[in-house]
Formats: structure tokens, sequence, C-alpha cells
């Protein structure tokens, strides 16, 4: 137990130190969304890695989360801080009654579904004109602000939602290792066996459904604050897929893989910022070849070639 | 709302479904040869759009010989996909499977992005585009080539999977893998045919929408999905029950296009398949399964 | 303890179980035999709450627990074991135990995820508990061993341990011994008189006729669905409508 808190504090000490190593700069905006994307993808990943279900359309409830707090702190001039908590309320509470049905399907079915849903919301996004902004978006959300202090820069905004990312990543780490993350992964490895010996099975896998919906509404009302402007084009298919990537990079049921999935298919592309149209290639190419050859993901692949390369020297490698 | 409103909303609704029904087929065929969903389903619909205008305009063929070369084309990509990406998986999950086919068509859709752009292009009608009217409603001849040419392969389906003998080996092979294997079957040949005849059926879907929708290198997510929803309509039948569950989606999303709002006419279709997936899965027509454990 | 009456269940135009009725009595080791396809595992299934029967009823503790799913009998105190093991092969054999314990603690989701004091007190507790029942199973070397890495009879007994971390009243085993080599079997024999020394019922399904005629108080015959017979080893082995089913398969 004191190892895996010994981890946390080095991964959150990098965390917080970084803004000194990049001194502001464009960087910092491309970090803000690292930390959106890992708190996305771990939410994700409680779902898939975990509890093992599929869900293809989580972009709608980042989405959802973002438009709730930007329409209700821009039409309806609410405070923020209330309808943060309030949107993830909202969002959360129509995912745990939509997961009820949902979750009876399995597989490609449950994919499916969640794809369905997914494209769904972003539709209603575009199309409720008058009080979504339709496809040109939604704009002049405020900031984030406390008293007289604002969010209003990139290094601010950086910290804030590490804040409140390296919280989730918290949350998720005691959970893995609690008795309700012990059932998720008994569900996940047998369902049947885990509902002889009394784990509600269906009533488990809705309540991690509605936990992830609830952390993508906080990243999506956290997005809307930065970002003061959003638009439907963000929270498509194609971003679920992006998602999904990130997850199955990083590995499936690893919750720094989460971040580390998240960093590389946010960092990468603006290392190749002349690919831009490419990306949709790279994250396809990326998500087969790390099914067929890495099926653990990069926290467990990488460590596993290492052994392989350095097995044939006859080394002990600690890798 | 006219008679002839309704009306013409029905028949193009009709002649979508179709699409709708030959692509719900083509996931039928693989489902129901190997259990997988094939997500890159839509691509082989694109595809046969894209590749027909490949060798219309650049290679400068006719329409007549554009046609079975881009749904030859297509049928060597359903392979290339099966071998590529389906066959060397070391663990078919479900999850696996749906990643890698997901991956599968991203990669497709990026390649075709690629090499044609994201411009929309048309293709040029079959016989003409002189509207035939129909009792107060004007149809379209490539409305008619669309129903027509659905007809023949549905028919040909048929005979292929009931009165020839590799058809006869596929459907032993969707209802007992193993047994089949037993038998002699050469499962792995089968999954093979089921990719190729479900890609060479999804490119002709493509081709013969494609003179009415334009096609671009993202055609192909939504009409799989449609198509998807017409298989689980029909029970992921490749037959007859498959063709309803197309017509009926076409139908009732023009019908909801015309009367409530064309915004949200993709919203139907998805809004279907959540209500059947949730109420019905097995389809209209299918029986529902009891498990064995 | 437990009963079942009349229960019958037709899969599509199979008939599986017929009318099949008898008593299972408090703190007994009852086996339930018959050849193959006589409907041994299908009545497991319905009584376990997998399956729900085309008729009867199935009562425990003279409450009707007909129909009810796995995890509420689970709270009842009845659970059960599979002839093909399912183990959790993704975590350790101390982990496997210690979901067994799910009925007996109580943190939710926010308790786990914010590590509340009386969620520490309630991890401390699991664990022990846990390595307790794999003491009793004898597997405690193996505590974090990957479930999915075990011998398959080292993975029979994690399984019994797990169910047994429910502290049932009534624990259903489908063909424990099956896979097991003779040495393993007169462990399982010896490990199921220890339950029953618990105060737990056990019913069994077996195929291993020594160990039935061996360690059963009263055993249950099944043929083609029905009941064929019901009592003691000796009257069993006595009986000729019994001898002849098992004769006449063979």
């Amino acid at each position: 137990m004191n190892r895996d808190l010994l981890k946390f504090l080095a991964f959150a000490t990098m965390i917080l130190a970084a803004p000194l190593a990049f001194q502001g700069g464009y960087l910092m905006n491309v970090l803000v969304f690292v930390g959106i994307h890992t708190m996305l993808a771990i939410g994700l990943n409680l779902l898939l890695g975990y509890a093992g279900q599929i869900s293809l359309g989580h972009a709608g409830f980042f989405g959802l989360g973002a438009y709730l707090s930007g329409i209700l702190t821009t039409s309806y001039a609410w405070n923020p801080w209330l309808a943060l908590p309030l949107s993830a309320l909202i969002v959360g509470g129509v995912a745990f009654l939509i997961g009820f049905p949902i979750l009876k399907l399995k597989g490609h079915y449950l994919a499916m579904a969640t794809l369905g849903l997914g494209i769904i919301i972003y539709i209603v996004f575009n199309e409720t004109v008058e009080l979504t902004g339709g496809p040109s978006g939604l704009s002049g959300i405020p900031n984030l602000s406390i008293g007289t202090f604002t969010f209003d820069t990139d290094v601010k905004n950086y910290y804030l939602i590490w804040a409140v990312t390296l919280g989730i990543i918290l949350l998720a780490l005691n959970l893995a290792n609690s008795r309700v993350g012990r059932a998720l992964r008994a569900v996940h490895d047998s369902e049947v066996a885990a509902r002889v010996v009394g784990v509600n099975a269906r009533l488990l896998k809705v309540q991690i459904f509605a936990l992830s919906a609830v952390i993508s509404s906080v990243a999506g009302s956290l997005y809307a604050h930065t970002m003061t402007f959003v638009a439907p084009a963000s929270f498509g298919f194609n971003f679920s897929i992006e998602l999904l990537t990130m997850v199955v990079i990083g590995g499936l049921g690893s919750i720094y893989g989460s971040f580390l999935g998240a960093a590389l298919l946010t960092l990468l592309p603006e290392f190749l910022r002349a690919a831009h149209d490419y990306d949709i290639i790279i994250y396809g190419s990326l998500l087969m070849v790390m099914v067929m050859f890495m099926p653990g993901g990069l926290v467990r692949g990488i460590p596993d070639l290492f052994k392989k390369i350095f097995k044939g020297r006859g080394g002990a490698d600690h890798a | 709302m006219q008679f002839d409103q309704l009306l013409q909303y029905t028949l193009s609704g009709l002649s979508t479904g179709a699409i709708y029904a030959l692509i719900g087929i083509g996931f039928s065929i693989i489902y129901n040869a190997t259990g997988i969903i094939n997500f890159a389903q839509g691509e082989f619909v694109m595809l046969g759009g894209m590749l027909t205008l490949l060798f219309l305009e650049t290679l400068q063929l006719p329409l007549w010989a554009a046609i079975p070369c881009a749904i030859a084309a297509s049928t060597v990509a359903g392979v290339l996909f099966e071998r590529l990406a389906i066959r060397p998986l070391r663990k078919p999950t479900p999850i696996n499977l749906v990643i890698i086919t997901i991956g599968g068509s991203i990669l497709i859709r990026g390649l075709a992005m690629l090499a044609w752009g994201k411009d929309t292009h048309a293709l040029p009608p079959f016989s003409g585009d002189e509207p035939i009217a129909i009792a107060g409603a004007t149809i379209l001849p490539q409305h008619l080539w669309i129903l027509a040419i659905t007809l023949i392969i549905v028919s040909v389906n048929r005979f292929y999977f009931y009165h020839t003998i590799s058809g006869k080996a596929m459907r032993a092979c969707s209802y007992n893998r193993r047994a089949a294997g037993l038998v002699g079957i050469d499962v792995r040949r089968m999954v093979l045919f089921s990719f190729m005849i479900s890609s060479a059926m999804g490119a002709v879907a493509g081709i013969i929408v494609a003179p009415l929708t334009m096609t671009a290198y993202d055609v192909g997510v939504m009409l799989g999905l449609k198509g998807f929803c017409a298989a689980i309509i029909g029970g992921m039948s490749s037959g007859l029950a498959t063709v309803i569950g197309g017509l009926i989606l076409g139908v009732l999303e023009s019908l909801g296009a015309g009367l409530i709002s064309s915004g949200y006419k993709d919203a139907i279709a998805f809004i279907i398949l959540l209500l059947l997936l949730f109420i019905r899965p097995q389809g209209l027509f299918g029986k529902s399964e009891s498990e064995r454990v | 303890m437990l009963e079942v009456s009349g229960i019958t269940q037709i899969f599509g135009g199979v008939t599986a179980l017929e009318d099949v009725s008898f008593r299972i009595n408090k703190g007994d080791i009852t086996g339930v035999i018959g050849p193959n396809g006589a409907g041994k595992t299908t009545l497991f299934n319905i009584i376990t709450g997998i399956y729900t029967q085309t008729a009867g009823r199935v009562t425990l503790n003279d409450k009707d627990v007909s129909g009810l799913p796995p995890e509420k009998l689970a709270r009842l105190k009845m659970v059960r074991t599979f002839q093909n093991i399912e183990l959790f092969g993704g975590m350790t054999v101390l982990e496997n135990v210690m979901v067994g314990l799910h009925t007996r603690s109580s943190s939710g989701l926010l308790a786990c995820s914010l590590r509340m004091p009386w969620n520490r007190i309630e991890e401390k507790r699991i664990r022990q508990e846990a390595l307790k029942w794999l003491e009793f199973t004898g597997i405690t070397d193996l505590a974090d061993v990957i479930a999915g890495n075990l011998p398959f009879g080292k993975g029979r007994m994690l399984e019994i341990a797990r169910a047994l971390a429910v502290e049932p009243t009534i624990i259903l085993m489908d063909e424990p011994a099956a896979g097991l080599n003779s040495q393993e079997t007169l462990g399982l024999a010896r490990l199921i008189q220890q339950i029953r020394a618990l105060g737990i019922t056990v019913v069994l399904v077996e195929h291993d006729m020594e160990l039935v005629m061996d360690i059963c108080d009263r055993i249950v015959v099944l043929n083609l669905g029905r009941k064929l017979a019901e009592g003691t080893p000796r009257e069993i082995q006595e009986n000729q409508e019994v001898i002849a089913a098992y004769l006449g398969e063979e």
C-alpha cells in the first residue's frame, strides 16, 4: 500500500513541477488538454478496463457536461461552481437510468448501443440551435474564478485541471484495490461466479457506468470554462474513438496507463503538426497494432519488450 | 399531409431502405459465419463508390467496366482486411474484435481521405435522370435500379445459401462452427468467403446509391451503422428478414425526416436501434435464445 | 432445509427435467447422481438461480426461492461451485477469496474511493478472514499467485475456499471431483467432511461413485430427467432400477 502512495506522490510531484520546466508558452495549453484527456481516459478505463464494458459514446457525456455548464453559465448566468456539480449530477443520473437497459447488452451489441447513444447526443447538440448555438457552437462561457482570482491563463488552468485530475487518479487507485474494485474485476473475469458469491453484477455495472459518466461530465465542464467556447464537433464519434485509443494504448485496467495513452495521443499530433490530416490513420493503425501485438497496452507491453530484449544477454534486467 | 407527399416519402424511403438492407445482409453474413460484427462494413460501401470513381475518371474506363472492377477491388480489400486484421488476432475477445474492426475502419477511411481528399464526388446515374411519375410522386431511374439490383442480389444470395454446397457449408458454420469443422468444412475458408461476399455486397450498395447521394471518404460511417440497424431489426438474418428490416428503417427515416424534421433524420435510425436493443435484441423476426451454462 | 418440488424444465422441444421432487436435510451430505444427460447440472442451475424452471418450486428453509437470481441466493446463504471451475483468472488467489466475502462486507463506491476509516478497518478484516479460508482448504502458500496460473486441483480448492467465504448454510458442488486424481479426491472427501463439521449442508452432483458412496448420507438418483430413486447409499446400491439404468447405459 505504501508503495502505491509513493508512486502517486512521485507522479503528482512531476505533474506539479512541470510548468516550471516549460515556463509557460504554447506547450502549457497542450498540457492542460493532457489533463482533461487523462481524466476522460480514466473514466473510460474504469468502465472498459475494470468492469469490461465497452462504450463508444463517451464523448457524449463529455459534451453533455460541457454544454450543461456552458448553457447554465451563459444563458442563465449561473455560478460556474454550482453549474459544474449540477451538470455532473444530471449526467450521472441520466447515465444511471440509461445504464440499466444498455448494460444488459454485451460485446458488440453494447458497443453499437453506446455508439448510437453518443451519436444521438451529438445530433441533439447540433440541432437544438436556440439552446446550444448549433454547429457554430456556444461562446462567452466564463472562466472559473475564486473571488477575484480568475483562472484565465494556461498556467492557472493547468493547476486547476490537474488538481482535479490528480484527485480522480487517487480515487481510481483507491477504488481499484478495494472491495468494489475487486467486485468489478470479478464481474469482468466471470460474471456468473461473481453473482454466485453475492455480487450484484447488474447494479455494479450501472454504478460504474454512471461514475464514468460523472467523471466525463466534470471534465466537460472544466473544458468549457477553460476554452470559454464549445462546439459539437469536439464531441462526436471521432473523439469517442480517440478516447478508446488512449485507454487501449495505455493499457486496459491501468490508471497510469491512461495517463500515458492520453499524453501520447495529445502530444503526438502537436509534434506531427504538418500531418494533421494523418491523425485518423495513425489512430486506426495504433489501435490495430496495439490489439494485435500488445493487448496489455504500453504499460505492460514495454516492460515485457525490455525483458525479451535483455533476456538474451543473460542479464537480470529489472525493467 | 397529402397522399402523394406520403407516397413520395415512402418510395424514396424504400430505395434507401434497400441500401440499408444490402449493407445489413453484409453484416449478417459475417456475423453468422464468424460471430464477429465487422465495424468496417460501412467502409466497403464507401470503397465501392470511390473505387468506381477511380476507374471511371482516373483510368477512363466506361461505367459498365468501372463497376465490376470496383466491386472486385473492394472484394480484394475485404480479403486483405480478413487476412491482416482478423486472422492474426491472438486473443479474439469481443473487446479486441470490436477495437480491431474499428481500427480497421478508421484506417481504411484515412487512406481513402489521403487518396481522394475530403470532397464529395458525384457518380453518373446508370440510365439518366429523367424523373418518372408514379401516382403523384416522382422517382428517378436510379431508384428503380436500386430496387431491382437489391432484388437480384437477395435472390442470388438465397440461391447461394440454400442451393449450393458452398453456401450450405457457410450456413452450417453459422449454426455450429465446431460441428461444421468436424464434418470436413474448411471453417477458415468459410470465414474468408463471408468477408468476400460481404465486402462485395457492400461495394454494390455503395455504387448503386452513389449517383443519388454523392460519395465521399466518410459516407461509410453512417451507412454502416444504419445497415447494422437493419440487420438488428432482421435478427441478423442474411435474407428476407433483414431486407424487411432495411425497408422499414428506410421508410421510417424518410417519413420522419419529411414529417418531423430533417436535422434529426440520422437520429431516427439510432433511436430505433437503441429501442430494439433494449426491448427486443433478437429483432422483429428472431427467436429468443436461451443460454446454456 | 432445501426442498425441490415438481421441478420441470423444458428447453425448446426437449424436456430436460420432469416433475423432480426431493428434500435435503440440514447437516446432511447429499449426493445427486445419474447417468450422463440425466439433468443433474440443469437441476443445479435451477436451484442456484441460473436458470428459471418451467414449472415447480424451490424452497430454502421454508422460503420460496424459485426464480431468485444467484446474488440474492448468496445473501440467503446458499452458494455453489462449478463443474468447469469459474475463477477470477486475473486476480490473485487471495483476492479471489476476498471477493467471496462480498456479502459479509459493505463498503460502497464512495467509501472505497475515499478510503474512509471504516473501509480501512473492513479491508483488514476481509484480508484476515480470506486467509483463514485459504488455510482451511490448504492453499495458503499460493495466496499471491494469479488464479489463472493455478493447476486444476488447486483451482478447485480455491473455488471451494471462495464459496466458503460466503459463510453459507448450504453449498452445492457440481462435480467437485472431476479432473482430480485419486489422491486429490481423497483430500476432497476429507475437506467435504470438514465442511459438514462446520455445520454446512452439502449437496454434490458427482460421477465418482466411490466418493459418493463413501461420504454421502443420502443419495438422489436421476435418470432421463426424472427422479429414479432416493435413499441411503446402501439402499441405492441395492436398488434394481438404479443398477439397470447404469448398466443399461454402458
